[in-house]
C-alpha cells in the first residue's frame, strides 16, 4: 500500500467524516475513481501482507451479521496457498435490511474495488458478486459497473455478477458455495468451512459487500484514518436499515459507537411512541424500550443488554401493536424458510410457529407456551446453519419483552391491540420466490 | 485426545438407533431426533458411544475431536 498523503483539494482525498459508503452516485467508473483515487495494488508478497495486516488492526469485522473479524478470515484464506476464489455476498436474505442492495446500487465499484483488493490479497483469480435475483436495481448497478471496468481493463481477473434465490438462508455461505457449485442455494454440512474447500474445492472467502467496501476505503486511505471515527476497538462507520414507526425510514450510515437514540431521531423516531425495538433482523432479538438509552452502535454495547447489532437492522416497534401477533408472524415466516434438510428444523420449527400462532389467534390450549419455550431450548444448535437459533433468538426475547401480552394471549385469551395492520416487513406470499435453484 | 459426539443433521433421518444404544448421552426431541448432550465423553463409556455411530443407518453420527472445555 502507498502512503497516501491525503488532502482536501486533490483528486482521491480520503473522505473527511461521513459519507464514507454512501456518496453521491459516481455516474461511470472515471467519476469514481476521480473520487476515490486508483485502485491500490496488491501484487507482491509484502504489499499482501501489508494489506492483511492493516485490516487487521483496523478491527473490521464482518458486517453480514455474524462480525466475524476480517482480518482473521482473509489470513485464514490466504494461508491455505494460490487459486483462491473471492465471493462479495451481496445476497441479504433478511427482509428487513436493505444496506447491502442500497451499497450495490449507489457504490458498485467501491464493492468491486474491494472484492478485487481481497483477492489480490489472498491470491485468488476470480470473483462472485452475489445479488439477490429479486433485485432488479443492484443487479444492474453491478452489471452496468462490471462492463465499464472491462472497458477501461483496469482489473485483471475475472469478475461475475450471479444472481441468488431469494431464500432467508441462501447467503450463509455455505449455501452460496453449493449454489455456485450448481447445486441447490442451500447450507451444506460442515466442516469443511468455505475457507478450507469451497467454490470448485478451493479455498473461498466469503465476505459481505459492505465489508468488502470498507476494505477498499482501508486500502486507499491507511487504518489511522479508518479508525479517526468510532472507538479504537470497533472503529469506523457502518450502514444501518432504520424501519418501524419512523418517519424516514432507510438506510443511514453512521460513525461506530454513535448513540441509538440519535440514528433513531434522525430517522424520525419519536420517542415517546417506542414500546421496543427489534435489532440485528429476525436473527437479532427484541430489546425492551427502557434499554435504548444507554445504547452505542457497537457489537459490545448490543451485547451488553444481551441484544446483537448483527446486520445493522433497527426496527422501532410502535404502540398500539400486538408483539405476539408480530412475533406470530416472524415464526411462521423462517419456518417456511428451512431449506427441509434437518429434523430439528422442518419439525421444530413448524411446531414452534403453529404453537405461537394459536397463542396469538387466542385458541391455544393451556401449556403452549410452556411446549414453546421447551422445543426452542431443544432446536438450539441442531441444524447445519443457524436458521434455527434465529427461531430462538428471536422468540426467546419476544417472550420476555412481550412476557405480559404472550400470558394474556394464553392464558386469558385476549388481545390488548387485535386488529392491526402488520407492521414488520415480510415478503409477500403471493409473489415470494419459493425456489432453490 | 478426548472425544465427542456430532450429528450432521442433513444426514440425519430420525432412526433413533443412538439414543437406544448410548442413552446416557443422547435423548430424542419430540419428532425422533438426537438431542446430544455436549461436552467430553468419559473414556468409560466410548465403547457406547462407538457403538451408537456405528449403529447409524444415515452414517450421521460421529465421533470428534473435542475442541471445547
Amino acid at each position: 500500500m502507498s502512503a497516501r498523503a491525503p488532502s482536501r483539494d486533490q483528486t482521491g482525498a480520503a473522505p473527511v467524516g461521513l459519507p464514507r459508503l454512501l456518496a453521491p452516485s459516481p455516474r461511470d467508473l472515471d467519476e469514481h475513481l476521480a473520487r476515490y483515487g486508483p485502485v491500490p495494488l496488491v501484487r507482491s508478497r509484502s504489499e499482501r501482507a501489508a494489506l492483511i495486516e492493516a485490516v487487521e488492526r483496523s478491527t473490521l469485522r464482518g458486517r453480514g451479521g455474524a462480525g466475524f473479524p476480517t482480518g482473521r478470515k482473509l489470513r485464514a484464506v490466504a494461508e491455505r496457498g494460490r487459486h483462491a476464489m473471492v465471493v462479495a455476498n451481496g445476497a441479504e436474505g433478511e427482509p428487513a435490511s436493505h444496506k447491502d442492495a442500497v451499497l450495490l446500487t449507489r457504490a458498485p465499484h467501491l464493492v468491486i474495488d474491494g472484492a478485487v483488493i481481497a483477492a489480490r490479497a489472498v491470491r485468488a483469480d476470480e470473483v462472485f458478486v452475489i445479488v439477490d435475483r429479486e433485485n432488479r436495481a443492484a443487479h444492474d448497478a453491478v452489471t452496468t459497473a462490471l462492463a465499464q471496468r472491462v472497458t477501461s481493463s483496469i482489473d485483471d481477473l475475472s469478475i461475475r455478477v450471479v444472481g441468488v434465490p431469494s431464500r432467508y438462508v441462501a447467503g450463509e455461505e455455505s449455501a452460496l458455495v453449493n449454489f455456485l457449485n450448481g447445486g441447490p442455494a442451500k447450507p451444506l454440512a460442515i466442516p469443511p468451512r468455505p475457507f478450507e474447500r469451497g467454490v470448485r474445492g478451493r479455498p473461498t472467502l466469503v465476505q459481505n459487500v459492505e465489508t468488502l467496501a470498507q476494505i477498499a476505503l482501508i486500502a486507499r486511505y491507511g487504518v489511522d484514518w479508518f479508525q479517526s471515527i468510532g472507538p479504537l476497538d470497533e472503529s469506523g462507520s457502518m450502514l444501518v436499515t432504520v424501519s418501524g414507526a419512523v418517519r424516514q425510514p432507510g438506510v443511514y450510515e453512521f460513525a461506530l459507537g454513535t448513540s441509538v437514540i440519535d440514528v433513531l431521531t434522525t430517522a424520525g423516531a419519536d420517542r415517546a411512541t417506542v414500546v421496543a425495538l427489534l435489532a440485528g433482523g429476525y436473527f437479532g432479538s427484541w430489546l425492551p424500550a427502557r434499554a435504548v438509552p444507554g445504547l452505542t452502535l457497537t457489537r459490545q454495547s448490543f451485547a451488553d443488554v444481551g441484544g446483537a447489532l448483527g446486520c445493522g437492522m433497527l426496527s422501532v416497534f410502535p404502540d398500539g401493536v400486538c408483539g405476539v401477533v408480530e412475533s406470530a408472524r416472524v415464526a411462521r415466516y423462517l419456518a417456511e424458510e428451512t431449506a427441509g434438510q434437518c429434523g430439528p428444523c422442518v419439525h421444530g420449527l413448524t411446531a414452534i410457529a403453529d404453537a405461537v400462532h394459536a397463542i396469538a389467534d387466542r385458541r391455544a390450549l393451556p401449556g403452549a407456551l410452556h411446549d414453546v419455550r421447551r422445543w426452542l431450548g431443544d432446536v438450539a444448535q441442531r441444524g447445519a446453519c443457524h436458521l434455527p437459533d434465529a427461531a430462538v433468538t428471536f422468540l426467546t426475547s419476544a417472550l420476555t419483552v412481550f412476557a405480559d401480552e404472550f400470558e394474556l394471549h394464553e392464558r386469558h385469551r385476549k388481545c390488548a391491540h387485535p386488529r392491526v395492520a402488520p407492521v414488520l416487513p415480510l415478503p409477500d406470499p403471493s409473489t415470494r420466490d419459493w425456489s432453490w435453484r | 485426545m478426548s472425544q465427542q459426539l456430532t450429528v450432521d443433521f442433513i444426514k440425519c433421518d430420525g432412526h433413533g438407533i443412538c439414543a437406544e444404544l448410548f442413552p446416557e448421552r443422547i435423548r430424542l426431541d419430540d419428532w425422533g431426533y438426537p438431542i446430544v448432550q455436549s461436552g467430553a465423553i468419559p473414556s468409560e463409556m466410548l465403547a457406547h458411544a462407538r457403538r451408537a455411530v456405528v449403529a447409524c443407518p444415515a452414517l450421521a453420527l460421529a465421533l470428534t475431536k473435542f475442541e471445547g472445555r
